[in-house]
């Protein structure tokens, strides 16, 4: 580990007043490396709490004594070396490049989506940080007069902890698996949020207003608690390409709606291909709420994320749709976990995802409803579409239903785009790549109408870009 | 040069030849029958003019208004003018019909150019109300769940549609009742005019009542072995196809 007694400057985050300013800490530089000095580098940067930073430590420990999971896992999970990661970014250390450098493909795509210009510079590693403190203000107010709590989680542990503790590590346990051992030890970013009893939230959140070097990080952790009868919408992610030189990135999301509360949860993930994107995302549903999971995955090398649902109220309800994209030297594993954990809940999850050049799908579903259940249902829908002859999907459900009165509904399909559907187009004008993407479109179509607006018309144009680059 | 060329047109799949040294003209303005037992031709024919992979041309040429039209894309075909109506139009699931006619209208258009919303919906809308399809109909995913009469209107809305100088309708008849059939006729109709070059393909003679032929003939064999008017059809009706392989072309099988 690097321990150079220089100072140096990192920016300290004020997320109460939406300001970003610079200020000159701590004598060491976390470096690359995961010990408990860095434990200690990032407990002492954010000034958290004792309990925190034990938690933390207990978290490297469970990280270390985990196996990597390649016995069910792609191998190429053993590419990551986790001595070279730096764990904690810092202003001064995220390496910068210049415009000239950025691909042209990546600024094409910015241009297609109509990205704004400042945006550009951020999205493609040229700058550091995006300023939308304007923006996140404005949101702010409107959302401290409903009584919303929308922080960081160093703020929410420390100001909130009353609020956020209970929960905290509850839904996703530092246990769970090796990568949610490893966030636990390191978070840094994310969004903590809480909605009041019956408060309906009309406008969703984002995760974008607060762009900065954290939080399009490596090691986000979220934290959204709605109370009963209360309704959120979150967004997270962004349809423009991400650059990114940090290799791992590993979030955990953790949702808890209690009595009659309402979650939608919608990311959009364009990672750059370099990227080990693994992630662990479950929400707790109480009696008579509902969880949603809206899932788009583009980008990256490898992305691992099954969010799932704990059915643990009466009439509780479910679901997770998902988008999954794979091309040359990509390998999107992805799936959904649904746990029903009382009587009358349904769990509904709709996957599809699609296979071009090389690219690998692989999706895992996880559903389980024990024998003393009663009136359950799950209904699942997972359709693979290959492009290319080498591509490739794999399907591994996990389906186990016990007891009487319960009912699973499973249907999966793998098709080709096919040479007669491409010929029937193109005999009417359309050029291959169109009538590829007006395909892949036309599969994902129901799915796309479920995320709002501007990121559906994103998304399609997005499916095009990805398209017209893998004909021929 | 106003017409479809066709000239000592040899093609087939793989190892076999199905069309031997086919000649035929078609010029703008007039409606040509092409009438023939199964296993004759006329499907190669009309997949090999819309440029299918699966058909291989080992010899002649193809001239759409003089421009050369074999080895060219099948897109490039179509945005020269050519349209072919399928025996069995496929289903593209997810992509609406006011979506794929849009996009088609489209890559007709020049660079930057955007098809305007209202007018093409009120297009849209016209060219269905004449064919009696629903206008909800647009909504629906292209051929999904259709009939098979269902969808041979689909194929006259999209030329409808597209306004092609050439349009091939490949046994546009197959599996229509006749109040489906009259709509069609109707429908081609109603396209007739000094623009447009048509190739009616059919088994049947009845299509031809309600599409009145300018010229008809007969395939046998890969290859066209009589041509007439309109009442060769009829006769051909009345006398079999036996006929044809009787009299009119005693050498082949």
């Amino acid at each position: 580990m690097n321990t150079d007694a220089a100072t140096t400057t990192q920016i300290e985050l004020d997320r109460e007043k939406g300001n970003f300013r610079y200020e000159t800490d701590y004598a060491f530089d976390a470096g690359v490396g995961l010990t408990p000095a860095t434990i200690d580098y990032i407990a002492g940067v954010k000034g958290e709490e004792p309990w925190v930073r034990e938690f933390r430590h207990k978290a490297l420990k469970t990280f270390e004594a985990k196996p990597m999971p390649t016995h069910w896992a792609t191998k190429d999970l053993e590419a990551i070396d986790f001595t070279k990661i730096r764990y904690y970014l810092s202003q001064g250390q995220k390496p910068s490049r210049s415009w000239d450098d950025v691909p042209a493909a990546m600024k094409n795509t910015f241009e297609r989506l109509g990205i704004p210009e400042q945006e550009r510079k951020f999205l493609a590693g040229v700058e550091a940080q995006f300023d939308s403190e304007a923006a996140y203000s404005r949101m702010k107010e409107g959302l401290s007069k409903l009584g919303v709590i929308f922080v960081g989680p160093t703020e929410g542990l420390k100001e909130h902890a009353d609020i956020f503790r209970p929960w905290f590590g509850k839904i996703i346990p530092t246990t769970d698996n090796k990568f949610s051992a490893l966030n636990s030890a390191v978070f840094s970013g994310g969004s903590f949020i809480y909605v009041p009893k019956g408060v309906k939230v009309k406008q969703p959140l984002q995760a974008y207003f607060r762009i900065n070097a954290e939080n399009f990080g490596q090691f986000e952790r979220t934290l959204i608690i709605a109370d009963e009868g209360a309704e959120v919408t979150y967004m997270e992610g962004c349809t423009a390409p991400k650059f990114e030189t940090a290799t791992l990135h590993s979030a955990v999301v953790e949702l808890v709606a209690l009595k009659g509360a309402k979650i939608q949860y919608i990311t959009v993930q364009n990672w750059s291909n370099n990227v080990f994107n693994l992630v662990t995302k479950r929400g707790l549903a109480h009696e008579e709420s509902e969880i949603r999971w809206i899932d788009c995955n583009i980008g990256s090398r490898l992305t691992m994320k099954y969010p799932g649902v704990i059915l643990k109220g009466r009439k509780a309800r479910g679901e997770v749709l998902s988008i999954a994209l794979a091309n040359d030297g990509q390998h999107q594993d992805t799936g959904a976990k649904m746990i029903h954990a009382a009587d009358e809940t349904t769990s509904n999850i709709v996957a599809k995802s699609i296979s071009v050049g090389k690219g690998r799908s692989t999706y895992r579903g996880l559903v389980q409803i024990p024998k003393h259940l009663k009136n359950c249902k799950n209904n699942t829908e997972c359709d693979a579409l290959l492009i290319n002859a080498h591509s490739r999907t794999d399907t591994y459900p996990a389906i186990t239903v016990r007891g009487e009165g319960n009912s699973v509904q499973h249907e999966a399909s793998v098709s080709k785009v096919s040479a007669e559907q491409i010929f029937y187009m193109r005999s009417r004008g359309l050029s291959e790549a169109a009538a590829m993407s007006l395909s892949v479109n036309g599969f994902i179509n129901d799915l796309v109408r479920e995320f709002p607006m501007e990121y559906s018309v994103e998304l399609k144009r997005l499916i095009e870009l990805e398209m017209e680059g893998s004909v021929g | 040069m106003s017409s479809l060329d066709i000239r000592h047109l040899s093609a087939g799949i793989g190892e076999r030849t199905i069309l031997k040294d086919f000649s035929l003209s078609i010029p703008k303005g007039e409606v040509h029958a092409i009438m023939g037992p199964n296993g004759t031709g006329k499907s190669t024919l009309a997949k090999s003019l819309a440029g299918h992979e699966d058909y291989t041309i080992t010899s002649g040429e193809v001239f759409l208004d003089g421009q050369p039209l074999l080895g060219l894309e099948p897109d490039a075909r179509a945005r020269l003018g050519l349209f072919l109506a399928f025996q069995y139009p496929c289903e593209i699931p997810g992509v609406s019909i006011a979506n794929f006619l849009r996009a088609a209208v489209q890559a007709r258009l020049p660079e930057g150019e955007e098809v305007a919303a209202t007018a093409y919906y009120k297009r849209l809308h016209e060219k269905m109300d004449l064919l009696k399809m629903d206008r909800k109909f647009t909504a629906r995913s292209l051929n999904e769940g259709f009939s098979g009469g269902e969808r041979k209107r689909c194929e006259i809305l999209q030329m409808m549609m597209l306004e092609p100088k050439y349009a091939i309708m490949d046994e546009t008849d197959s599996g229509l009742d006749i109040d489906a059939l009259k709509i069609v006729a109707e429908g081609v109709n109603l396209m007739r005019g000094p623009q447009l070059g048509v190739l009616v393909i059919t088994h049947y003679q009845r299509l031809l009542d309600y599409i009145v032929p300018d010229a008809v003939h007969v395939m046998w064999d890969g290859r066209i072995v009589k041509s007439g008017g309109k009442d060769l059809a009829h006769e051909l009706e009345a006398r079999g196809y036996d006929w044809v392989s009787q009299e009119l072309a005693p050498a082949g099988k």
